[in-house]
């Protein structure tokens, strides 16, 4: 295998680790922050966390294996972005911390104030994750300044600009939606309906934001430049998958909602990874010093190396996680016996 | 302070916490699934109450490794960027591996362990508990193999090119001894803080003739699994010792206050140094110990700190190059005095159990025993890190040189408190966790999600 093409394989691959992060955690991270809004006596609460309990910690690992295949794959990327977005990622660290021992710890405990200050960690760090991955990306996408020695020269502010911001505040949204989609697809009775009205109405937001960043995607960055006014079939779903959502939300058919908020972030992802390509970090300082897949990767042994290891283990994994959600697709009541979480 | 110090203390006390947990994860895993194999072989309902209650501490537990792992895994690249750059293109493989092959595996069991009772078969339910044991065991694995390459580089070469560090041989960093070493070491270790904790907990329990029964079972098993445990840590730590002599001779010398060269090396059973922690006022010795020590005989040389440092400002340029003796000398000793206590207890325990320990006086403080292996499982890490400073790669990288440049200092007091204040409250909640569900007692455990009011627990107490 040439090393060109091991550079553009590890590209990808990172790619597909962090869409399938974005997929599967973005329901978790929606369901988090719907919680305490959402449930309003503790049977339902708990209910609600039962959709995701026994997921959320398997789904958060493919964030860890995108990080761990960015050091091993992209040193020089791995590098930069941490150590230059650090407050942003102590931030989000922050929050992955408070939200996953709250799933383990809030019922653990039969007193009410126990509970409640809980679900509020689950709701704070999952907002403060989902919209810092947004601000995140938008930032990839934008271009951060970066010094000819591949050194991040920015801080936290930096990255807080409107359009990193407006990238924040969509996936918050859209990882509402796709939240509440899940949880009307899960839930029995009540609290479906409730899930089913409040998808109808963050919906409408999710679309104006969305529609806000892809206008805002032409001014920023320099995919215009790159792939023209008509950017392709990817982004044209990522767009199109979100409106149908709500045809589907108003149609009553929670599977389809589900799987258009699903396809409409897989999508925008994959938009993401396209501006950048082949670049891995742009540098809004001076294009020259962007860091590429190429001179930002590992040697030709390690990802020679780490392919043969992922070709075998890559499926392994995919199968038994997918078996699991097989096992565990029954819907969810807020009957207090059944109850794990 | 400046951002190297202040970078240097979050990662220690970063790690520290997290190697406060991962050990119990480690060992408890196999407790557990041992257990549930018995219930599930025999239907004996002692054993499946066994494997609840035991579960359930260690789900409280295993809560504090998942979440604060993740840190690790960031502050590679966000404290240590220069580290990452340097040698990422070999550092970076065992922690990718990790993720793919260990946790999947441990966080997808886990929650078909967790959730999936009574909703699929007991078969798969047994085999996910097993699966979790396995992974996070194997999680440890690759993770101090990545760290053994760091205390003994193996299978790189300089590139001169790329101005780093590269991988020639995957095959040397997966089969590296010190990695190996350091596995067999932290797996008993994990055996022997399971076999503690269980060994304190049966014996409040049984002073209190509260489910004596599944106590007693439990009890015998832990002092059997903690003897054995501790023997092995015993063992695999002498082994580890005679490679430590050969590749890292510094870590040898300062953890025994050895000043100059000798042969045979004596052992330091009392040195006082000075306030730098550097430096020797008085010390009384036994001949011979040391050189055992270092080479399994008792009159091989042992080269002392002043020669090696030395040697090093010859071979490296100048700089100090001893670590903080006051650190590496004592924590050996607590490691290693507290690994032998805990193998006569656990004979102790033996020789006890031959007759009806119900009554015994002493039961009334095995409780205490509990802290044991948390103490010396703090000093070997505290110990295998600092001793070898200043390098954070041995010989290869200095710790000043693999800092992150463009972090200052007002960064590094955000996160670094911001860890303390998280860190610390999320230690008050598992110690309310942890000892309001071991107070409790199986009867409580037996609820998934448990739903004990506060007031019968302080009934039962």
């Amino acid at each position: 295998m040439s090393y060109e093409f091991l550079q553009i394989l590890w590209f990808i691959l990172i790619g597909v680790l962090w869409v399938g992060f974005y997929f599967l955690e973005g329901f978790d991270f929606g369901v988090g922050m719907l919680l305490p809004f959402l449930g309003k006596k503790d049977e339902e609460r708990r209910a609600i966390i039962n959709t995701i309990g026994s997921v959320w910690d398997g789904n958060e690992v493919w964030l860890l294996t995108a990080g761990g295949a960015t050091f091993a794959a992209f040193p020089q990327w791995y590098a930069t972005m941490f150590s230059g977005f650090y407050l942003a990622l102590f931030l989000l660290l922050v929050g992955l911390i408070i939200r996953g021992i709250s799933f383990e710890y809030r019922s653990k405990d039969a007193n009410p104030a126990w509970r409640n200050r809980f679900d509020w960690m689950i709701a704070i760090g999952s907002f403060l994750v989902s919209l810092l991955l947004g601000t995140a990306f938008a930032n990839l996408a934008e271009g951060v300044p970066i010094d000819a020695k591949m050194m991040y020269t920015g801080n936290l502010f930096t990255l807080l600009n409107p359009y990193g911001l407006l990238g924040g505040l969509t996936t918050v949204s859209i990882f509402l939606v796709h939240g509440a989609n899940l949880l009307s697809l899960k839930l029995e009775g009540d609290l479906r309906e409730r899930a089913h009205a409040l998808s109808k109405k963050i919906w409408i937001v999710a679309v104006i934001l969305d529609l806000l960043l892809v206008v805002a995607t032409y001014i920023f960055t320099d995919v215009y430049a790159r792939l023209g006014t008509n950017p392709g079939i990817v982004p044209a779903t990522a767009v199109i998958t979100l409106l149908l959502t709500g045809l589907f939300i108003n149609r009553k058919q929670e599977g389809w909602a589900f799987i258009m908020t699903g396809l409409s972030i897989v999508f925008t992802q994959i938009t993401y990874f396209m501006i950048m390509f082949p670049r891995v970090m742009i540098s809004n300082t001076n294009p020259d010093w962007s860091l590429t897949i190429y001179n930002a990767s590992s040697s030709q042994y390690t990802l020679t190396v780490m392919s043969i290891i992922a070709l075998i283990f890559v499926p392994i994994v995919l199968a038994y996680q997918g078996w699991t959600y097989y096992m565990f697709r029954k819907r969810i009541s807020a009957k207090k016996e059944t109850l794990v979480y | 302070m400046d951002p190297i110090t202040l970078s240097r203390w979050q990662f220690g006390l970063t790690t520290v916490y997290h190697f406060l947990f991962v050990p119990l994860t480690l060992g408890m895993g196999w407790f557990v699934a041992y257990m549930q194999t018995r219930y599930y072989q025999t239907k004996d309902e002692t054993f499946h109450k066994m494997a609840k209650f035991w579960g359930k501490l260690f789900l409280i537990n295993f809560a504090i490794g998942v979440v604060t792992g993740i840190v690790q895994e960031f502050q590679f690249g966000m404290n240590w960027s220069e580290y990452s750059r340097y040698v990422g293109d070999i550092f970076g493989a065992p922690l990718a591996i990790e993720a793919l092959l260990a946790f999947f595996m441990e966080s997808t069991f886990m929650g078909i362990w967790i959730f999936g009772e009574g909703r699929v078969s007991e078969k798969v339910h047994l085999t996910s508990i097993w699966l979790v044991a396995i992974s996070s065991n194997l999680s440890a694995l690759l993770i101090l193999l990545a760290n053994g390459w760091m205390q003994h580089p193996v299978g790189y070469v300089i590139n001169q090119a790329t101005g780093r560090a590269e991988l020639v041989d995957f095959f040397a960093l997966v089969t590296n001894p010190k990695g190996w070493l350091f596995f067999g070491h932290t797996i008993a270790a994990g055996l022997a803080t399971a076999s503690f904790l269980i060994l304190g907990v049966s014996a409040y329990h049984i002073v209190r003739k509260n489910n004596v029964e599944l106590f007693k079972r439990s009890f015998q098993l832990a002092a059997i699994v903690g003897l054995v445990g501790s023997l092995l840590v015993i063992i695999d730590g002498h082994s580890q010792g005679q490679y430590v002599y050969q590749t890292q001779p510094m870590k040898m010398a300062s953890i025994e206050a050895l000043w100059n060269t000798e042969q045979p090396a004596s052992f330091s059973v009392l040195t006082i140094g000075d306030l730098s922690g550097k430096k020797e006022i008085w010390s009384l010795r036994i001949p011979g110990i040391t050189s055992f020590l270092a080479c399994n005989n008792f009159n091989c040389a042992v080269q002392g700190v002043n020669d090696i440092q030395t040697q090093y400002q010859q071979q490296y340029g100048p700089g100090d190059y001893i670590p903080l003796m006051v650190v590496t000398y004592w924590a050996f000793r607590f490691m290693f005095l507290i690994g032998f206590l805990m193998a006569f207890l656990t004979i102790f325990f033996l020789f006890a159990l031959r007759g009806n320990i119900e009554k015994a006086k002493w039961l009334n403080w095995v409780p205490w025993v509990i802290v044991l292996p948390y103490i010396s499982n703090m000093s070997g890490w505290l110990l295998t890190e600092m001793g070898r400073q200043p390098w954070i790669v041995q010989g290869l990288l200095k710790v000043q040189d693999a800092v992150s440049p463009n972090l200052t200092t007002v960064d590094l007091l955000i996160s670094l408190i911001g860890y303390v204040v998280v860190y610390g409250s999320l230690a008050g909640a598992m110690f309310y966790l942890m000892r309001k569900y071991a107070i409790a007692g199986p009867d409580a455990a037996m609820h998934e999600s448990v739903d004990v009011e506060p007031a019968l627990i302080g009934a039962q107490d």
